[in-house]
């Protein structure tokens, strides 16, 4: 079980925007009627976006009305699952996968870029206030390991240099490339493919 | 060294996005086809050919998929029936549904209205795992395109049968792959097991027949069912049939997914296909053969086995989902697995005390041990704390936990006892409950 650090500082309100209503009314209409209560995931999901990649107190008790449920419930779905953020993060929340197929490709070389170039301490927002990282688990892209997650996208087949690129290029405000930075478009072997050779050639 | 799978026999063409995921492209793969003709032959046809190809799911557990189907009632009653798709793919060294949602979405959904038709279904979900965010756009549009064409909705692609697919979206928790677990992640609530009997196929989403099946055994069934179970079950041998994705990660050359025949040496696949062991198949330690739960094989197993579920359990471990973890001797094998036990211990649902308590317990002792800082005594007492956890959790959580470790002290024990051998601090025999755990000197309490 993971700890789950809730923020100090809570905003005293929230509620959905016309936007985020319309999501979440065509979700909730993907479960059967009276089911409604499938859709508390999608709906903090729905709240992370709208307030900066983290959820307040005040959406969770939103998200109960809105869903007809008990406030508790909501608060138990959003302390259990480990992407729901309920402390700020950075503008660039970066999750670096640490389990062991990433450890034995040097993940933990990843961490010491973190440390060293964004904050000293996981979680901590940068001095710039731009970035944030945490130490994740399995994130699923085990072949294109060292990887991370930042926001939305993975990053595949990292090294300290290429992080450090990547860090530099958030810092300078330019857009940073999602996927391998091994120039893979999937997973396939690099430079040894025996499989699939009508697709090669195509 | 073996034949390898020649191309023609692979399922998943597009493995490697050589030509587009969507639909026009899938068409021209095949997908879509006949799906009306093979639904015509009717529910029993498709159950029967699906089990004579003795197609095992690819989730990890292996359990025949035709029988699965067969334990949805015959009949809808009052309840309606669902299909529910495990896409929560998180074992460590998987990532196999990852590409098959990227980038052959459409041979998961047209396997979605086979097996919804097949089980009576009209709705079916799609649990994805929450960070699989661009993987689920994907499968989204794919399944818009699959609307728009027809294929979805009032009368699916011809066949007569109405069903609609809905994605559902974890959020970061190992355990939602876990079939009861995930159904409570459906139902908007914390993912922790339930207790079976009952089982889904009677009891499951809102009280309702489910059938839960993994990405990767629901997309293979059109192909079967196209080029029939006599050549899918010539592939591989007696109840280990077929092609399967194998991922293979860790030290060697050139990590990749590729789709084999079963019982294919796993020497082969590191060989052949993965570039290698980095330093050379003598420099391998051990490989991790399924995924992170299965326990690992020391190098002179990894000779001479061959990949498949009753190759590996003859071998003390398992197929599970063919993640290939390769671990070669420049690393520290107490240490690769302490990070194991810490994977598992973060993801431990917390409901039954021996996995909640024991994961973290066997993740403090290994990290201890790969320091050198534990005694001599603790190395038993290690493999006695997993076996107070196997066998003793509502869910295979337990196993999966314990497994790793007992691997570890099946095949490494001596590496460990050479780390870790100082005199304990209290001998045997003499009782200072402060200082020993009680229940090993009561060993008859155990």
């Amino acid at each position: 079980m993971s700890i789950k650090k809730i923020s100090k500082e809570q905003p005293e309100n929230f509620q959905f925007d016309n936007k985020s209503i319309e999501i979440a009314k065509k979700i909730i209409s993907n479960y059967p009627e009276g089911k409604q209560q499938s859709a508390v995931m999608a709906l903090l999901y729905i709240a992370q976006r709208q307030n900066n990649n983290w959820i307040p107190l005040a959406a969770m008790k939103y998200i109960a009305k809105f869903l007809k449920m008990p406030y508790i419930k909501v608060y138990e779905v959003a302390t259990f699952y480990t992407m729901y953020n309920l402390a700020p993060v950075g503008e660039y929340f970066f999750q670096v996968c640490t389990t062991t197929p990433c450890m034995l490709r040097g993940a933990y070389k990843l961490v010491d870029v973190c440390k060293s170039k964004i904050s000293k301490d996981e979680n901590k927002i940068s001095s710039d206030g731009k970035i944030s990282w945490m130490e994740v688990e399995c994130l699923g892209a085990c072949v294109n390991a060292p990887m991370l997650q930042i926001n939305d996208n993975y990053f595949e087949d990292l090294d300290q240099k290429k992080l450090e690129q990547i860090i530099v290029n958030i810092q300078k405000g330019h857009k940073i490339q999602p996927g391998s930075y091994k120039g893979r478009k999937s997973s396939e072997p690099e430079n040894n493919r025996i499989t699939l050779m009508d697709g090669k050639n195509a | 060294m073996a034949r390898m799978l020649e191309d023609k026999n692979r399922i998943f063409k597009n493995l490697y996005n050589d030509f587009g995921s969507d639909l026009k492209s899938a068409k021209a793969r095949g997908d879509w086809s006949n799906t009306r003709d093979i639904c015509k032959k009717g529910r029993e046809w498709i159950i029967k050919e699906i089990k004579d190809s003795q197609l095992r799911g690819r989730g990890g557990a292996g359990f025949p998929t035709g029988l699965k189907w067969s334990f949805a009632p015959k009949d809808v009653g009052a309840r309606p029936h669902y299909l529910v798709i495990n896409a929560d793919e998180s074992e460590p060294g998987t990532c196999k549904d990852r590409d098959i949602l990227r980038f052959e979405p459409h041979k998961l959904i047209e396997g979605c209205l086979i097996a919804s038709y097949a089980v009576n279904a009209h709705t079916c979900y799609i649990y994805i795992r929450g960070e699989y965010i661009s993987e689920g756009e994907k499968l989204q549009k794919a399944i818009d395109e699959a609307y728009k064409d027809g294929l979805l909705g009032k009368d699916s692609a011809g066949t007569g049968w109405n069903l609609d697919i809905y994605i559902h979206y974890g959020a970061g928790a190992y355990i939602c792959g876990e079939e009861t677990a995930l159904l409570e992640s459906l139902e908007g609530k914390k993912g922790q097991p339930r207790l079976k009997p009952p089982f889904p196929a009677l009891i499951g989403l809102y009280g309702c027949p489910t059938i839960i099946n993994n990405v990767e055994t629901i997309s293979v069934v059109p192909t079967i069912l196209r080029r029939g179970a006599n050549w899918f079950s010539s592939l591989g041998r007696e109840r280990n049939t077929g092609t399967k994705i194998y991922c293979i990660s860790g030290n060697v050359n050139n990590p990749c997914n590729v789709e084999e025949e079963m019982g294919v040496p796993l020497k082969d696949l590191i060989e052949k296909h993965a570039g290698g062991v980095v330093g050379g198949w003598d420099n391998l330690k051990a490989v991790i053969p399924g995924g992170s739960s299965m326990p690992l094989l020391p190098k002179q197993i990894c000779d001479t086995i061959k990949m498949d579920f009753d190759a590996c359990v003859e071998n003390k471990t398992g197929l599970g989902t063919a993640g290939i973890v390769v671990i070669n001797n420049d690393q520290d094998i107490i240490k690769c697995m302490a990070r194991i036990a810490r994977f598992y211990k973060h993801e431990s649902c917390g409901q039954c005390t021996p996995c909640r308590e024991g994961s973290g317990w066997m993740w403090r002792m290994l990290e201890r041990m790969a320091k050198g800082e534990a005694s001599r005594e603790e190395v038993d007492m290690l493999m006695d704390v997993t076996k107070q956890i196997e066998g003793h959790t509502i869910c295979a959580f337990g196993e999966g936990s314990s497994w790793p470790v007992q691997g570890l002290l099946r095949h490494f024990k001596k590496e460990i006892e050479e780390r870790n051998n100082f005199n304990p601090l209290v001998n045997t025999g003499q009782k200072n409950p402060y200082l020993v755990d009680q229940h090993l000197l009561e060993k008859e309490n155990a």
